[in-house]
């Protein structure tokens, strides 16, 4: 529907091991919420009437490579958009095999909010403990458990509670979800999924829609320390517009926090103290922006500053390091090999790195850490040492998303191998102040 | 509750801007397929927008299959004129002429010998990136896209094998012959594409509104009569897409949801004359934009087909 107020976005994925029913709970809520439109629909029924003996299969919409739909699996993450008059949602698919783990964690780092479906005939598995952990270690603030297929259980009370009692024991090992709410649903017919079921009297919370729709986002953004990695520098070359000679302004998106026309700032990792002096979008100058804006900053003094530096608030200051530690997700059927040179992506900079040493391994069936293994291999989670050719400025991942994160990229292939979380600085950057105004 | 709030459009906005940034800092010979459709319109703003007061550090590119809509080309060419950008253009005609692309016998449709062409383009150019206006929202194919859409040395997209995307860290590293494709607009709808059009009171070709036109009713879909053929010494571009004896032409009220060119566009009857109209029809719609695409309807797979062989 078109509307008049702004309206909020939120993200979330949905996970949870093969045959739990993900594809077919975003068919449902697409399908329910109305979000479908006739000729999806149709080639659904076209689909069904030749292979699925007649009856909708809801997966199909969202399963949409020719080999997903031959083997009736979901390979890669697929990302769905639906509306309704109180938010628009993205969502992303991601698969429940285990060897494509690792699009699970692409599919997490950018949601709000993390649906694990459990299966209730099966209760807590492995891969519940794998997706509820790696929801938590990529800093997802918001979490439901669906225990999903309940019709299949006779919508029994003390089935759910025992499987939410096996996973709140260990949900406090993990830690930082903001809320958690657990739903009984049936996915297939569409219980507790847009509307509330009657087949679940017991059950007191909101369908799950109702909760997408309500949950509080609005503070999941960092607003209180100002970071902007510099990502490109415009400086252009014949302006047309005589006053925009000498501009030179710092292009990026804010990654946190809030910038205001007069502030001081401090231009990292050269440690440099100066002012922003305008803050310009597009083709106008605006007295202050916030996180996730994309905005380009004009700052007091001509400083040398190119893609890759830092601009940070005076309070808070980031650390700054060559050797870090961190968690990392392997992602690539070559597994890591400690002491080989790999390219480190982080904000805006690519330096060369090697993992100096493995320190553990997590067991997914006890969620703790192994000491000292060989090697982590495609969908390991383990905590490395890292040493990078050049100092990073960064803060830790668990107070920041995105000056806390990284990627790994294999040199030659350049292909993705890690998704790595920095763990919190030790001690703050202390800048030899250069201030322009003594 | 905090006073900084984005809404949906505008984050939507600054996660296509920090694409298109990363972009221009990463790659060397970057290119934007500008069509004169609705989804590249768009482009171009985020583009001025990421880069403005600077000029868009990229040339644009567009393959014609030479069955356009003569009004979508016009505006094209203004447009690009008007960014002050470079408009380089390939055509399908030249790329059979040279023996590059091979049109299959009795195929009126152009759709597929686009490839050759953007392929050609890319290496001709030597392009490394090109980014596009595809959104995931359009075809399930499109769905599992990434950002940066990995292309091998054949201009291939292996769906199976794609760089995981984390966050916002884009691995944008490519070896010499290979290239990315970049798609800035992935997370948007097709009505997101239509709000954002009216918030920044974007001009769009008048195709998208209703205009008066002559149709013939072929594949379930009426398709536009093409232009006359007036230039006898050369062969008729629509030879083929011209309604049959038995196709009844009828004059009607029609409008574009979707362009692709004059032989795979199904026109839609529609009295809608202001971007308002549009935005309610589109609300209202019961189809998907792309059920009214010829190219689309051929096999369950065709998108992903023409994905596999470098198509955008």
């Amino acid at each position: 529907m078109p509307h008049s107020h702004p309206i909020e976005l939120l993200r979330f994925n949905t996970c949870g091991s093969v045959d739990d029913g993900k594809s077919t709970l975003i068919g449902r809520l697409l399908y329910d919420s109305k979000s479908l439109m006739e000729d999806q629909i149709e080639a659904m029924e076209k689909s069904a009437a030749i292979t699925g003996g007649g009856q909708i299969n809801l997966a199909n919409l969202t399963d949409g490579l020719r080999a997903e739909r031959e083997q009736g699996i979901t390979i890669d993450v697929a990302y769905r958009y639906f509306a309704t008059p109180k938010r628009k949602f993205i969502v992303a698919d991601t698969p429940g095999h285990v060897q494509y783990t690792r699009n699970m964690v692409t599919g997490a780092s950018t949601a709000n909010l993390s649906i694990v479906l459990v299966d209730a005939r099966q209760g807590v598995i492995e891969q519940t403990r794998r997706h509820t952990l790696i929801a938590s270690l990529l800093g997802i603030p918001h979490l439901v458990i669906a225990i999903n297929k309940m019709d299949l259980v006779d919508w029994k009370e003390e089935r759910f509670q025992e499987i939410r009692d096996e996973i709140e024991d260990f949900l406090p090992k993990l830690g930082n979800f903001r809320d958690v709410k657990f739903i009984p649903m049936s996915a297939l017919n569409g219980d507790n999924v847009v509307d509330r079921s009657t087949r679940t009297p017991w059950y007191e919370g909101p369908a799950l829609l109702h909760h997408l729709e309500t949950v509080h986002i609005a503070s999941d953004w960092n607003f209180s320390t100002f970071r902007f990695p510099v990502q490109w520098v415009n400086r252009p070359n014949n302006p047309t517009d005589h006053a925009l000679h000498d501009f030179r302004g710092l292009s990026g998106q804010i990654a946190s926090g809030v910038i205001r026309k007069g502030q001081q700032v401090v231009v990292l990792p050269i440690g440099i103290k100066t002012t922003v002096k305008d803050i310009w979008n597009y083709d106008h100058s605006m007295p202050e922006a916030f996180c996730p804006q994309s905005v380009t900053l004009c700052l007091e003094h001509d400083i040398d500053i190119s893609r890759g530096d830092m601009i940070v608030g005076l309070e808070n200051l980031p650390g700054r390091c060559a050797d870090l530690t961190a968690r990392i997700c392997w992602m690539h059927l070559r597994p890591l090999q400690a002491g080989k040179k790999y390219f480190l992506k982080h904000g805006t900079q690519t330096v060369q790195a090697v993992v100096t040493q493995i320190e553990n391994k997590i067991n997914f069936d006890t969620l703790e850490p192994e000491a000292a293994p060989p090697t982590l291999a495609m969908n390991d989670i383990g905590g490395i040492r890292i040493k990078t050719a050049k100092p990073l400025v960064f803060d830790g991942y668990q107070t920041n998303r995105l000056t806390g994160s990284f990627i790994l990229i294999e040199q030659g292939t350049n292909a993705t191998v890690a998704a790595g979380m920095l763990s919190a600085p030790t001690e703050a950057v202390r800048p030899e102040y250069t201030d322009f105004d003594i | 509750m905090s006073s900084y709030h984005l809404d949906h459009l505008q984050y939507l906005e600054t996660e296509a801007i920090h694409v298109m940034r990363e972009v221009a800092a990463e790659f060397e010979r970057p290119a934007l397929l500008f069509s004169g459709g609705k989804d590249s319109i768009c482009l171009l703003r985020l583009a001025e927008k990421a880069f403005r007061p600077s000029d868009i550090p990229m040339p644009f590119l567009n393959v014609e299959t030479g069955h356009e809509f003569p009004e979508l080309l016009e505006f094209r060419d203004r447009r690009a004129k008007e960014l002050g950008a470079k408009l380089l253009v390939r055509t399908v005609d030249e790329a059979i002429a040279k023996g590059h692309a091979h049109p299959a016998p009795g195929e009126i449709s152009r759709n597929k010998l686009q490839i050759p062409v953007l392929l050609g383009a890319i290496e001709e150019f030597q392009f490394d990136c090109a980014i596009g206006g595809a959104r995931r929202d359009e075809e399930k194919a499109r769905a599992k896209e990434r950002f940066f859409s990995f292309r091998d040395s054949f201009g291939q997209w292996d769906p199976k094998n794609q760089r995981p995307e984390i966050w916002n860290l884009y691995n944008a590293r490519v070896n010499p012959g290979e290239n990315m494709r970049v798609f800035p607009l992935s997370n948007w709808t097709e009505m997101d594409v239509w709000e954002y059009i009216k918030k920044e009171k974007l001009e769009v070709p008048n195709l998208y509104f209703s205009h008066e036109r002559e149709c013939f009713w072929r594949g379930g879909q009426w398709l536009p009569v093409p232009p006359l053929h007036t230039d006898a010494t050369k062969p008729d571009p629509f030879a083929g897409a011209r309604p049959k004896p038995n196709e009844s032409i009828k004059k009607m009220i029609v409008r574009v949801r979707t362009i692709a060119d004059m032989i795979s566009t199904g026109m839609i009857e529609s009295k809608t004359d202001t971007i308002d109209d549009i935005i309610a029809e589109v609300a209202a719609a019961r189809v998907t934009e792309r059920g009214t695409r010829a190219d689309d309807k051929a096999s369950e797979a065709a998108m992903e087909d023409r994905k596999k062989a470098g198509y955008f």
